[in-house]
């Protein structure tokens, strides 16, 4: 092999940009640090300072050890994929799922027991709740979607990903947003919208990280060497524009000072709350949908070894999802101040959605179409079937829940918690577990270490998710009655705390359920370890360990 | 009663006399466009895009 020839090594745009910004951020916020007027804000300042001292640390010593030619493009005429970020993302995914699992059972278990709260503010369930929200759908959902946008965007672009440092700047960036908001959750910082808790500073750093997520991804696809646009990437990218509008829309909050962390909102009154569930359900639509729509169209194919049922359907599935969700989010404000006219549209909307969305859930089942057989012998592809199962359980409840009359039943019961854990545990649980079965075998280039273990998450996280939703369903019908509950003379027939008593035995069960969640995915991050970690491409011949699919 | 012409109702005004048909023309022109038949080779190729590997 010939040595290349020699070139002059020189910083690239992003380094020669990014030491100095980082310096320049971290002299900032030392002033934050030590000027700031309460604790939290303080803290966050401190950690900032730390990161970006890192951060410019970093960079520069990889510019010193890096050689003077970038990596290329392609070797041997086959695209040079950049699976660094990926990885990354993948295993923090893993990581922020068991943390918010876990965070989930406790919260669950202090409902039954309340005992468990602790008497301590940090350890509060009015605290720890959004910490478990955040933490599954924006922390372990978003680092999956991050993950595997990443990857199936270079493979069906058939290039390297756009940008050296931007990719690292994305994943590592999008990470440090989630440890600024997971600890101010436990400090008491937020702005009380629901899934938007996060204050002012750390909106203004996800807005920059999320940007260069979107040129990162946006470049990939102006240099692919596929002339067509895979669908799964349209999905893909429906997600990332339609979360950087819901993220400005709901957030342009003034802050009280720029050395505190308390701001306020610039929507008043039933405004606020419009755009709060109109962010708030395209967050289930754009975030919890659309982006794990995208890893059904490009795993289930790819694993299943089928192409894609019908790419006709996913055009017109796209584009009824694209044009029909963003009209929904007012059934969340049913019987509220908000005007008749915009609830009965939300309820509307919600109901056209049942179209797209069957036709999706069609679509993706009938990818197995020539390999059912499949089902019994894999339980990764047992996984992704299963959560497309799922989103069309989740996806027909919804709509249903969204007409008035149901609505009058469901709001502010158990039932709409039962509801979202059937999406949330059972489709995007799922659809994750099985994207990352595959990712990290595909990405370490080695077989996953036991099918065995992952047909013991599936069934026990199977039993976990109907344990958690039939409760809840029990629960929530349960609550709802109970609340309407007139006497003969017109008195309410129950008191409130006779209704939360009433709850004790389903909320037992429901924690019960997410134990076994928690227990399936611990098996599962022992899997993806030992995957990683302990077996060899060529000890991979044992009894009870197969290829993958690839 | 003349109705006040508040921001809402302009705002209003223009889904209902605009933006609908426009919405409802351009998903017609996109259904039109996955249905029709000549671009069947291109939708069975693309369909086969997860299975081709590098």
């Amino acid at each position: 092999m010939t040595s290349p020839s020699p070139v002059a090594k020189s910083m690239t745009i992003g380094e020669a940009v990014l030491v100095p910004l980082f310096a320049a951020t971290a002299f900032l916020c030392l002033f934050g640090a030590a000027m700031g007027h309460d604790t939290a804000y303080v803290f966050h300042a401190s950690l900032a300072t730390v990161a970006s001292l890192a951060a410019a640390f970093v960079i520069l010593n990889h510019y010193y050890d890096r050689p003077a030619q970038l990596p290329p493009q392609e070797i041997n005429g086959r695209p040079n994929y950049n699976l660094g970020p990926i990885k990354f993302s993948a295993w923090m995914a893993v990581f922020w799922g068991i943390a918010g699992f876990a965070v989930g059972l406790l919260i669950a278990s202090q409902l039954a027991w309340p005992a468990l709260n602790f008497d301590l503010p940090w350890t509060s369930f009015g605290r720890l709740r959004p910490l478990h929200t955040s933490a599954v759908v924006f922390a372990f959902g978003g680092n999956v979607l991050i993950a595997t946008s990443f990857y199936v965007v270079q493979k069906t672009c058939r290039t390297r990903l756009a940008g050296e440092l931007a990719p690292w700047f994305v994943v590592v960036g999008y990470n440090f947003f989630i440890l600024i908001a997971g600890t101010g959750y436990l400090l008491g910082v937020t702005q009380s919208k629901e899934y938007a808790e996060p204050e002012w500073y750390a909106d203004l750093w996800l807005t920059i990280v999320w940007v260069t997520y979107l040129l990162v991804f946006l470049m990939t696809l102006v240099k692919r060497q596929e002339p067509h646009i895979f669908v799964a990437n349209w999905f893909y990218l429906a997600f990332i524009v339609t979360i950087a509008v819901l993220h400005l829309g709901n957030n342009p909050a003034l802050p009280v000072s720029l050395l505190g962390s308390k701001s306020y909102i610039a929507w008043g009154g039933v405004q606020d709350a419009m755009f709060q569930w109109w962010y708030g359900h395209n967050a289930v639509g754009f975030f919890l949908t659309a982006g794990f729509l995208a890893i059904m169209y490009y795993f289930i194919p790819k694993r299943a070894e089928r192409p894609v049922y019908s790419y006709r359907l996913s055009i017109i599935h796209f584009w009824a999802l694209i044009f029909l969700y963003i009209w929904a989010g007012p059934h969340h404000l049913h019987y509220t101040a908000l005007p008749d006219w915009a609830q009965t549209l939300g309820m509307t909307f919600s109901i056209m959605l049942w179209m797209p969305s069957w036709g999706g859930m069609i679509n993706g089942l009938m990818t197995l179409s020539g390999a059912w057989d499949r089902l019994r012998t894999d339980p990764v592809l047992r996984m992704l079937v299963v959560s497309v199962a799922f989103y069309g359980m989740a996806t027909f409840e919804g709509p249903m829940m969204s007409i008035k009359v149901v609505n009058s039943l469901s709001h502010y019961t158990d039932w709409t918690v039962g509801h979202v854990h059937s999406g949330a545990l059972g489709w995007v649980g799922f659809v994750s577990f099985g994207a990352l079965y595959c990712l990290i075998p595909w990405l370490w280039n080695r077989p996953l270490y036991s099918l065995k273990l992952v047909n013991w998450h599936f069934w026990i996280s199977t039993i976990g998710i109907v344990l958690y939703i039939s409760a809840m369903w029990v629960s929530g019908i349960l609550q709802g009655l109970m609340w309407r509950a007139y006497t003969s003379l017109g008195f309410l027939e129950y008191s409130f705390i006779e209704s939360v008593e009433a709850m004790h035995p389903f909320y037992i069960i429901r924690a019960a359920g997410g134990a076994l969640f928690l227990i399936g995915a611990l098996i599962m991050t022992f899997n993806l370890w030992m995957t990683v970690k302990a077996q060899s491409a060529d000890q991979a011949q044992g009894a009870g360990l197969l290829q993958p699919a690839e | 009663m003349k109705a006040i012409m508040t921001i809402e109702n302009l705002a209003s005004n223009l889904v209902v006399t605009f933006w609908t048909p426009v919405f409802v023309g351009i998903f017609i022109a996109i259904v039109v466009y996955a249905l029709r038949p000549r671009n069947k080779a291109l939708f069975d190729s693309a369909a086969q895009m997860p299975l081709r590997e590098d």
